[in-house]
């Protein structure tokens, strides 16, 4: 049954606040194919990060899973014992952190934390995993990689560091690479340089990447498939060309319409998306995207819209995608 | 936009900024903004693009004397303002900060955040048209006049950046420097920040400085873009034509890099990647500040700092060989 590298089956994810239940994430689907790199976009606080955090078993503490199956290479990672989900973590699936600044220990040289990465996992010689840190350091286009090796982390710019993180996440080679933007804190020439790296390692190396971040430019040249996620659920799923030139659900057409285009000649106007992001302590009944949302009808406030399916690989949730149903099947159903 | 033939508001002249780091036996002077020129006509938005480091902060923060520029000069509508006292033209030249979660006084309302700026200038004749102005301010924004009473932890984000933008606009101000205002914002708040401050420009007839490292915005507001490289402006001209046209090798890397929110297009794009990090500005490369960086550089490029030369009507380069990129 599973061809699957990647397959998370209605995941619910609480986080128990003082303050009362986060929903942060809400019966989250998706699967993944061996090398197949996934985008998961969407605001601050859409639960995108923590997706990927249950993945590893590195929720932070008031969150807790609360149903629903992570697998992994055929293996149950939900399950799991702290001590089984260690030989995983770091080894087949790998993170990258979004702040190259404070994700490196700032009192140990970036060569001991490369290679108690490697001893961990390989148990390998200290000489040898020495020699393949070096390795990994060339090959993520660190120059003098033997003199880098010795220095600690504050002598290394933003993109470096970044750099260093992709060496280290990558010394076990790993199945499943995790970037939770891995980009955002960085400039455009040093982001465009990151994202070559990753393109070209993932040639190499055939990995899968799930690639966290909002900015959908990014997502269009990296991804092959697209998860747009709003307030702990995805709401629309699809290949690249179908999120993008097709979009099923009205926040992500709000997405596209929203920033300008370089290329574009003509002075367009920006059309925002209206409103706030949601309270995810008081998430609104029914479609969560509702209050913002410029095709509301009663409906959507009221019951969360079901996935509807427009081929094998693009859903969404909205109750738009409905409404042909709606009209066929009587219009009692829809008031 | 209209006027653009009319007098330059703001007037720049080599501008420079030094600062002084390190201690008396390793003093060394950082050269943020090194000899800047730039002009802002009235009524138009100029923006100023480039990487974290490369001075555009700073120089907006020079232009407002709110550092003391270690030379050159700036005017203020043809009055010299580089040693004057600055109290009457705070009332005409505002800011925007970046970050709306520091740049509000967590102890203070809304109302307090804005009304103090009034306080100052005495533009208000008494408390009943003290609290109007505070609440016409408001509503301007996209705030309500209950809103006044409330704190800033209580707001969002995009909330914040409008009590920001509330607050530079209460003294009525010509002229307003927007610091990098939508990047701490989510997407789908940029845009509505973006489309406030255009109105506020048609409304108010405002002059921006808009500065931001996102050149897609950039071009979406401006009507002219300055290029900043390690404290000089390398290229400007008007915003099409510097999107479209650019002929600075990294004004043009900078656009290649932009990723573009297309996937046809994106695959199909040739992009220039730039090799290394920016330069430190302690230590800046000799002649062409670019050169280590640049495709292209030559043997002159190391040695000879290129001036800013017009290329095109109101298009000017600093680079030795612009036809080659």
């Amino acid at each position: 049954m599973n061809e699957y590298l990647v397959d998370v089956n209605n995941e619910r994810l609480s986080f128990f606040t003082p303050a009362g239940e986060v929903k942060a994430l809400n019966d989250v689907t998706f699967h993944m194919k061996t090398g197949e790199v996934l985008g998961i976009v969407g605001e601050s606080g859409s639960g995108k990060s923590v997706t990927a955090y249950s993945l590893l078993g590195i929720v932070p503490h008031p969150g807790r899973m609360l149903g629903g199956t992570l697998m992994f290479n055929g293996q149950r990672l939900d399950t799991m014992s702290e001590k089984q989900m260690e030989s995983v973590r770091g080894n087949q699936i790998s993170i990258i952190f979004q702040d190259p600044m404070t994700s490196l220990n700032p009192v140990f040289t970036i060569g001991s934390q490369i290679v108690e990465a490697i001893r961990l996992h390989t148990g390998k010689q200290k000489r040898t995993a020495w020699a393949r840190a070096v390795e990994m350091l060339n090959l993520v286009g660190i120059s003098e990689p033997e003199k880098r090796m010795r220095q600690f982390p504050h002598k290394l710019s933003g993109g470096m560091r970044q750099r260093v993180m992709i060496a280290m996440a990558l010394v076990c080679e790993p199945k499943l690479l995790i970037a939770d933007e891995p980009t955002t804190a960085l400039d455009v020439t040093i982001q465009a340089q990151i994202l070559e790296l990753m393109q070209s390692l993932r040639k190499s190396l055939g990995m899968a990447i799930i690639l966290i971040t909002h900015d959908l430019g990014v997502v269009a040249s990296m991804c092959e498939k697209i998860a747009v996620m709003y307030a702990g659920r995805i709401v629309e799923y699809g290949t690249t060309d179908e999120v993008f030139y097709c979009p099923r659900h009205e926040y992500t057409r709000g997405l596209l319409n929203s920033k300008p285009l370089l290329d574009d000649d003509a002075k367009q106007n920006l059309t925002p998306i209206p409103g706030a992001p949601i309270d995810m302590l008081n998430p609104p009944a029914g479609c969560s995207f509702a209050p913002r949302c410029g095709s509301c009808m009663k409906i959507c406030v009221r019951e969360t819209p079901p996935a509807s399916e427009f081929s094998d690989t693009h859903y969404s949730l909205c109750w738009l995608n409905q409404k042909a149903v709606f009209e066929t099947a009587g219009k009692d159903e829809a008031r | 936009m209209t006027n653009l033939a009319a007098a330059n508001l703001i007037e720049a002249r080599e501008l420079r900024q030094y600062f002084t780091v390190g201690g008396f036996l390793n003093k060394k002077r950082v050269k943020a903004v090194d000899g800047v020129n730039l002009s802002v006509a009235a009524g138009e938005t100029f923006g100023l693009v480039g990487e974290s480091g490369c001075g555009k902060t700073t120089l907006g923060r020079t232009i407002l004397r709110l550092y003391e520029p270690t030379g050159g000069s700036i005017s203020y509508n043809g009055k010299d303002i580089t040693k004057a006292p600055m109290l009457p033209y705070r009332r005409k030249m505002q800011i925007v900060f970046q970050d709306p979660y520091a740049s509000l006084d967590p102890r203070m309302t809304v109302g307090e955040i804005v009304g103090e700026a009034i306080d100052i200038h005495k533009l208000a004749s008494g408390k009943k048209d003290r609290t109007d102005r505070i609440i016409f301010i408001l509503e301007k924004v996209g705030l309500n006049s209950e809103h006044a009473n409330r704190y800033p932890h209580e707001f969002s984000g995009g909330q914040r950046q409008r009590i920001g933008i509330a607050r530079a606009l209460a003294v009525d101000p010509e002229f307003v420097v927007c610091d990098e205002p939508v990047s701490a914002l989510d997407v789908s708040i940029q845009a509505q920040v973006v489309n406030m401050f255009e109105q506020l420009q048609r409304e108010n007839g405002l002059t921006y400085l808009f500065i931001s490292h996102d050149l897609s915005i950039v071009k979406h507001i401006s009507n002219r873009i300055g290029v900043m490289y390690l404290g000089k402006i390398v290229e400007t001209g008007e915003s099409g034509e510097i999107t479209l046209h650019g002929a600075h090798p990294y004004t043009r890397s900078l656009i290649s890099a932009i990723p573009i929110a297309d996937p046809h297009k994106a695959r199909k794009r040739e992009r220039i990647i730039l090799e290394g990090d920016v330069p430190s500005p302690l230590n800046p490369p000799s002649g062409c500040r670019f050169h280590p960086r640049c495709p292209y550089a030559a043997a002159r490029c190391a040695e000879e700092e290129p001036s800013l030369n017009e290329t095109g009507k109101g298009h000017f380069v600093a680079c030795h060989y612009p036809e080659c990129s």
